[in-house]
C-alpha cells in the first residue's frame, strides 16, 4: 500500500512537470501573446515595451523564466500579468463556487444515471429502454454552452423560474445557494447522465449473462435481489472508476463553459478570462491545479477499485 | 413407489433472430428417491437446457416451454415463478460447471452460502454464517473457520467446486442437479469430487441428476442413464444395461469412439462421421439418420422411444432395434 | 532408432519472474513453470506429454518453439541449437516445426478468411504465391476433410471440429517434420475428437511427421503415442513407451493419475483399484522440497522429503524420477 502511494506520488510529480513545460512552451509560441506589449498599452513604442519586458523579467531566457514562474507558483507569489492580482488567492476564492457546482452536479448525475441505466437494462429492448437511449444520446450530443444558454433563455429570461446565474455562497443562504445552482447543475449533469447510463446499461446486460447470476437465481433469490445484489453491484465497479476520473477532470477545468455562461465566480471562470487575455500565470496555475486534481483522483480511484473488487489488492501479488 | 421427479414430454424452444431453435424436443424420464440419473450427450444436444428448465431457469420472454415436471405432486412447469422460487435452492438445488465463474467474485464465500440459506429461512446472519462453516467442513474443506471469509478466487478449482456443492446442500435438498460438475477440473480432482457426490448420494439420500458428456463419469456414478441427441432422448436404461448392451447406433458409436485405458490400443478409432443436425430445422425422420451406419428405408419416419425387449426400463429410439439383423 | 533424434531437449528450464517494487521492479519470486525437462523425439515418432493443469506442458511447447525464451537449457532440432538464436536464424527451422493449438475458437484470426489463414505461412516462406498458392491451399482443405469452396469463408462459419481441421491444414501446409499439438482435441466433443485423432494419424503416416502430443486426457494420449512422458510441477516424473507407462506405471503419481480415470464400463470401473490423491497441486512458485510430489504421495518417506530424485532409466527405456518406485 505504501509502495503504491509512493509510486503514485512520483508519477504525479512527473506529470505535473511535463504539463507545466508544455503549457509554458505553447504559450510562448502563440503569436500576439507578448504580455509586455499588452501591458504597455496600445500606443507603446518599442522602448517602452522593452522596459516593461525587463521589468517583468521577460527578457531572460526561457528556461530561466520557466524556473522563476515555477518558484513563484509554489511560494504562492505568482501574479497575473494583466491585473496584478495574486493568482493563488484568486484560485482560492474561486474554489467554493467550483466545488459547489461540481459536487452538486456529480451527485445529481450519478443518481440519475444509475436510475436510468438500471431501468434501461432491466427493460432492455422495450419502450422504456428505447426512450432512455434516445434521451441519453441527446444528452451526450448537446454542447454544454448551448444547453446552458437555452436553459437560461427559456427558464430564466422568458419564464422567470430561475435566477440568471451568479453564485451565492452557502454561508450566506443555503436556499438561495441551491436555487442559483439548479440550472448549472442540470447543465453539467446532462452530458454525464447520458454517458454513464449507457455504460451502466451495457455493464448490467453483460453481467446478467454471467454464470454467477445464474447461480444466484438457482439459489432461489428473487429477481429483484438478483438484480441489485449481484448484477448492479458488479456493474458499478467500472462506473465508480470512471466517475473518479471524470470528477477529477470536471473540477480540474471541465466546468469552464458552464461557469462562464452562468457567471459563477469559480476557478473555471477565472481560467476562461485568463485565456481571453492570454494571461500566462493564471493559466499555468489553473492548469497545474487541474492536473493535480486529475492525478489525485486517478490514484483515489485505483485505491477504491481494490476495495470494490477483491481480486485486485494493491501491493500484494495475486494469490495462487 | 412414485418417483421423486417425473419429467414428461418436456419441450423447450427459443425464438432467436435466425428462427425457432427447438433445444429440447420431447424428453421424458424419472428420478427415484436416492437415485443418480445421468443425462449424457454432446454439446448442443439439449441436456443443459433440460436441467435448467427443471427449476425454471430457462423461463424468458423468448422461450416456449411445455410438458410437465412433476415434483411432490405439483407440476413445476406450470408453477408461477414466486412459488417455484421457494423450491429452487431449497428442495431442488443446482451445481454448475465452472466454479470460478459461477461464484460472485466480489462477495466472500461464507456470505454467498449465507445468502442461499437466508433466501429461504429467516435466520440471523451470524447463525447462517455458522451453518456455512459446518457446510464447508462437511464437504471436506480444511480450515473452514478461516476459509469461510475467503473470496472465490482464493480457492483452487476443486475447492471451489466443493464450495458450490456445500452451497447447494445448505438447505438439505431432496434433488441435486449437477451440470457438468467435473468437466472443468483435472482428473485427480475430478476423482475427489465424484467421491464426494457419491458419498452425498448414499449417506444423505439425495437424488442426483447428473449432466455430463463423459461416459466414464456416468459409469462411475450413475444408476440410470438417459442419452440425448439433437434435443431428444435416444436411449434410456440402467447403467449396467446401457454399457453392456447399447442399442442405439449413436450410443454404440459414442462408446466405441472413446479411447479406453482398459482395452488394447487400436489402430484407428471408430468414429461417427459428420456432425449433429441444426436445431433450427431438425430433420423430419430419425435425427441421427444422416450419420448412422445402419440407416434404412424406415428411418425417414421419426422412430418412437420404446422398449424393444423384456427389460421395460431399457428404451431406445431406433427402428433397427428388435428387427433381427 | 539408431539415427540422430529429430528433437533433443536437454534440461529445459523456464521460470517466469514475479516482479514487485516501488520504483524499479525487482524479482520477488519465480513461477517455476518448467524446471529441468529433457527428452528426445525421433522422426515419425509421437511423444505424448501428459499432466494436469499447472504441470508446465504448455510452457514446454512454447519454449521449444522459442515463443518464450527459455531461462536455460538446450533445444536441438535436426542437430541445430535453437536457444539463443535470432528470429532470422530461426526462420528456416521454424518452417520445419509447426504448432496446433487447443482452442479452435481462439486460435484462428476471425478477420481473416480461411484461405488466407492457411496460405499465409506458405507465402511467408516463399513456397508459393498467386494462383499456385490458391491451388495448394484448396488441396490442403480437401486433405483435411473440408471443401475447396471453404477457401473464402470466415472461421466463425465453422464448427469447433472444422476449425480444428483448418488449424491442422495450416500446420501441415509447409510439410513440417515436427508438429507440436497442444491439447488439440480437448475442447472438442467426443465424437469429433475421434475424427480429428484419426485425421492426425493419417497425416502423420502420409507426411512422416513427428508429433509432440500434449494432452491431459490419458486415453487419448495412450491411443496416439509411441512414447509417453508424465509431467508434474515442471518436471518429468516418468517416461517410457506407451504400453509400459499404462500397464506398469512406476511412479506413484502416474499410478494415481491412471487410477483416477473412470472407465466407461460400470462393472470394470467399480472393480478397479482406486488411489485418490488428497489435497491440491502445490504452487509452482514455491514447490515442495525434495521430491515435488511428496506432499501428496501415499508412499512418501524421509528421503523423499529431503532429496529430489533424478530421472533414471530402469531399463529398456523406462525412466522414473522416484526414490521408491513401484
Amino acid at each position: 500500500m505504501l509502495r503504491f502511494a509512493v509510486r503514485r506520488l512520483a508519477g504525479m510529480t512527473v506529470v505535473l512537470f511535463a504539463i507545466s513545460v508544455i503549457v509554458f512552451l505553447i504559450f510562448n509560441v502563440i503569436p500576439n501573446s507578448d504580455p509586455a506589449a499588452r501591458i504597455a498599452g496600445k500606443n507603446a513604442n518599442p522602448a517602452l515595451i522593452a522596459r516593461v519586458r525587463a521589468d517583468m523579467g521577460l527578457d531572460q531566457s526561457l528556461p530561466v523564466q520557466y524556473l522563476t514562474m515555477m518558484r513563484r507558483i509554489f511560494t504562492g507569489q505568482l501574479t497575473s500579468y494583466s491585473s496584478n492580482q495574486n493568482v493563488a488567492e484568486q484560485i482560492w476564492k474561486g474554489l467554493p463556487a467550483t466545488l459547489s457546482l461540481c459536487i452538486g452536479a456529480a451527485l445529481l448525475w450519478m443518481a440519475v444515471a444509475v436510475w436510468f441505466g438500471y431501468l434501461s437494462a432491466v427493460r432492455a429492448g422495450r419502450f422504456t429502454d428505447r426512450a432512455l437511449t434516445i434521451l441519453a444520446l441527446v444528452g451526450i450530443s448537446l454542447p454544454v454552452f448551448w444547453l446552458a444558454a437555452i436553459l437560461l433563455y427559456f427558464l430564466s429570461y422568458k419564464v422567470q423560474l430561475f435566477p440568471t446565474g451568479s453564485y451565492v455562497p452557502l454561508s450566506e443562504s443555503p436556499v438561495r445557494w441551491a436555487y442559483h445552482l439548479i440550472l448549472p447543475w442540470v447543465t453539467l449533469a446532462v452530458l454525464y447522465v447520458g454517458f454513464y447510463s449507457r455504460v451502466l446499461r451495457s455493464n448490467m446486460l453483460d453481467a446478467m449473462n454471467e454464470d454467477y447470476v445464474r447461480t444466484a437465481r438457482a439459489k432461489g433469490l428473487s429477481d429483484r435481489q438478483v438484480r441489485l445484489r449481484h448484477v448492479l453491484r458488479n456493474s458499478m465497479i467500472p462506473i465508480v472508476t470512471l466517475f473518479g476520473l471524470d470528477f477529477g477532470a470536471v473540477v480540474g477545468g471541465g466546468a469552464i463553459l458552464t461557469e462562464t455562461v452562468f457567471n459563477l465566480n469559480g476557478v473555471g471562470l477565472y481560467a476562461g478570462q485568463a485565456i481571453g487575455k492570454l494571461d500566462l500565470p493564471p493559466l499555468m496555475a489553473v492548469t497545474m491545479f487541474g492536473a493535480f486534481f486529475i492525478v489525485l483522483f486517478n490514484a483515489i480511484v485505483d485505491i477504491l477499485y481494490a476495495f470494490l473488487d477483491p481480486r485486485i489488492r494493491l501491493g500484494e501479488s495475486a494469490p495462487v | 413407489m412414485t418417483p421423486m421427479l417425473s419429467v414428461r414430454d418436456l419441450r423447450v424452444s427459443f425464438a432467436t433472430d435466425d428462427g425457432v431453435v427447438r433445444a429440447v424436443d420431447g424428453v421424458s424420464f424419472d428420478v427415484d428417491t436416492g437415485e443418480v440419473v445421468a443425462i449424457v450427450g454432446e454439446s448442443g444436444c439439449g441436456k443443459s437446457v433440460t436441467a435448467q428448465t427443471l427449476i425454471g431457469l430457462t423461463r424468458s420472454p423468448n422461450a416456449t416451454i411445455s410438458g410437465s415436471v412433476m415434483f411432490d405432486g405439483r407440476d413445476l412447469n406450470t408453477l408461477p415463478d414466486n412459488e417455484l422460487r421457494t423450491l429452487r435452492g431449497a428442495r431442488i438445488a443446482m451445481v454448475f460447471q465452472d466454479p470460478m465463474t459461477s461464484l460472485n467474485p466480489v462477495y466472500r464465500v461464507g456470505d454467498q452460502i449465507a445468502e442461499a440459506i437466508r433466501a429461504h429461512r429467516s435466520v440471523p446472519k451470524a447463525q447462517a454464517l455458522r451453518h456455512a462453516v459446518e457446510l464447508l467442513e462437511s464437504v471436506g474443506i480444511p480450515n473452514p473457520q478461516r476459509r469461510v471469509r475467503d473470496y472465490p478466487h482464493e480457492f483452487s478449482g476443486g475447492m471451489r467446486q466443493r464450495v458450490m456443492i456445500a452451497m447447494a446442500l445448505a438447505l438439505e435438498p431432496e434433488v441435486l442437479i449437477a451440470d457438468e460438475p467435473t468437466t472443468a477440473l483435472d482428473v485427480t480432482i475430478q476423482a475427489q469430487i465424484l467421491d464426494l457426490l457419491r458419498t452425498l448420494n448414499s449417506e444423505r439420500d439425495v437424488s442426483v441428476v447428473l449432466i455430463t458428456h463423459d461416459l466414464g463419469v456416468v459409469a462411475e456414478l450413475a444408476n440410470r442413464v438417459v442419452v440425448m441427441y439433437a434435443g431428444q432422448v435416444v436411449e434410456q436404461a440402467s447403467v449396467d444395461a446401457l454399457f453392456a448392451q447399447p442399442r442405439h447406433p449413436y450410443t454404440r458409436g459414442l462408446l466405441a469412439s472413446i479411447p479406453r485405458l482398459d482395452s488394447p490400443r487400436s489402430d484407428r478409432l471408430p468414429q461417427i462421421p459428420g456432425s449433429p443436425p441444426s436445431l433450427l430445422t431438425p430433420p423430419d425422420g430419425c435425427r441421427f439418420a444422416a450419420r448412422c451406419g445402419s440407416v434404412f428405408a424406415d428411418c425417414v419416419k421419426p422412430p418412437p422411444l420404446v422398449a424393444h425387449s423384456r427389460d421395460a426400463t431399457h428404451l431406445d429410439r431406433c427402428w433397427a432395434t428388435g428387427v433381427s439383423a | 532408432m539408431s539415427e540422430a533424434p529429430l528433437l533433443e531437449v536437454t534440461d529445459l528450464v523456464k521460470h517466469f519472474p514475479i516482479k514487485s517494487g516501488v520504483f524499479i521492479d525487482r524479482e520477488v519470486a519465480r513461477v517455476r513453470a518448467v524446471d529441468g525437462v529433457s527428452f528426445t523425439l525421433h522422426e515419425g515418432e509421437t511423444l505424448g506429454l501428459v499432466g494436469e493443469s499447472g504441470c508446465g506442458k504448455s510452457t514446454v511447447c512454447r519454449a521449444i518453439l522459442q515463443l518464450v525464451t527459455p531461462t536455460s537449457g538446450s533445444v536441438r532440432f535436426a542437430g541445430q541449437e535453437m536457444v539463443g538464436r535470432s528470429p532470422r536464424e530461426l526462420r528456416p527451422l521454424r518452417r520445419e516445426i509447426q504448432m496446433i493449438f487447443q482452442d479452435p475458437f481462439a486460435s484462428l484470426n476471425p478477420r481473416k478468411r480461411v484461405g488466407q489463414i492457411i496460405g499465409d505461412p506458405l507465402e511467408l516462406h516463399g513456397v508459393a504465391r498467386g494462383a499456385e498458392l490458391k491451388r495448394r491451399v484448396q488441396e490442403l482443405l480437401e486433405r483435411v476433410g473440408l471443401q475447396a469452396e471453404h477457401y473464402n469463408r470466415y472461421p466463425h462459419e465453422f464448427s469447433g471440429g472444422q476449425r480444428q481441421r483448418i488449424g491442422i491444414a495450416r500446420a501441415i501446409g509447409l510439410r513440417p517434420k515436427l508438429i507440436i499439438a497442444d491439447e488439440p482435441v480437448s475442447a472438442l466433443d467426443v465424437s469429433v475428437q475421434a475424427q480429428i485423432i484419426n485425421l492426425l494419424d493419417e497425416l502423420q503416416r502420409e507426411f512422416s511427421m513427428a508429433y509432440l502430443f500434449v494432452a491431459h486426457d490419458l486415453g487419448v494420449v495412450r491411443h496416439v503415442s509411441d512414447r509417453v512422458a508424465v509431467m508434474y510441477l515442471g518436471k518429468i516424473v516418468e517416461q517410457a513407451d506407451a504400453d509400459s507407462v499404462y500397464r506398469q506405471p512406476r511412479h506413484p503419481y502416474t499410478n494415481a493419475l491412471l487410477s483416477a480415470v473412470p472407465i466407461p464400463d460400470p462393472r470394470r470401473n467399480a472393480a478397479r483399484q482406486r488411489i485418490t490423491l488428497s489435497g491440491d497441486v502445490p504452487s509452482p512458485i514455491d514447490p515442495p522440497s525434495g521430491c515435488r510430489f511428496h506432499t501428496r504421495c501415499p508412499r512418501a518417506d524421509d528421503i523423499c522429503r529431503n532429496t529430489e530424485p533424478a530421472l533414471l532409466d530402469t531399463g529398456s527405456g523406462h525412466a522414473v524420477a522416484c526414490h521408491r518406485p513401484h
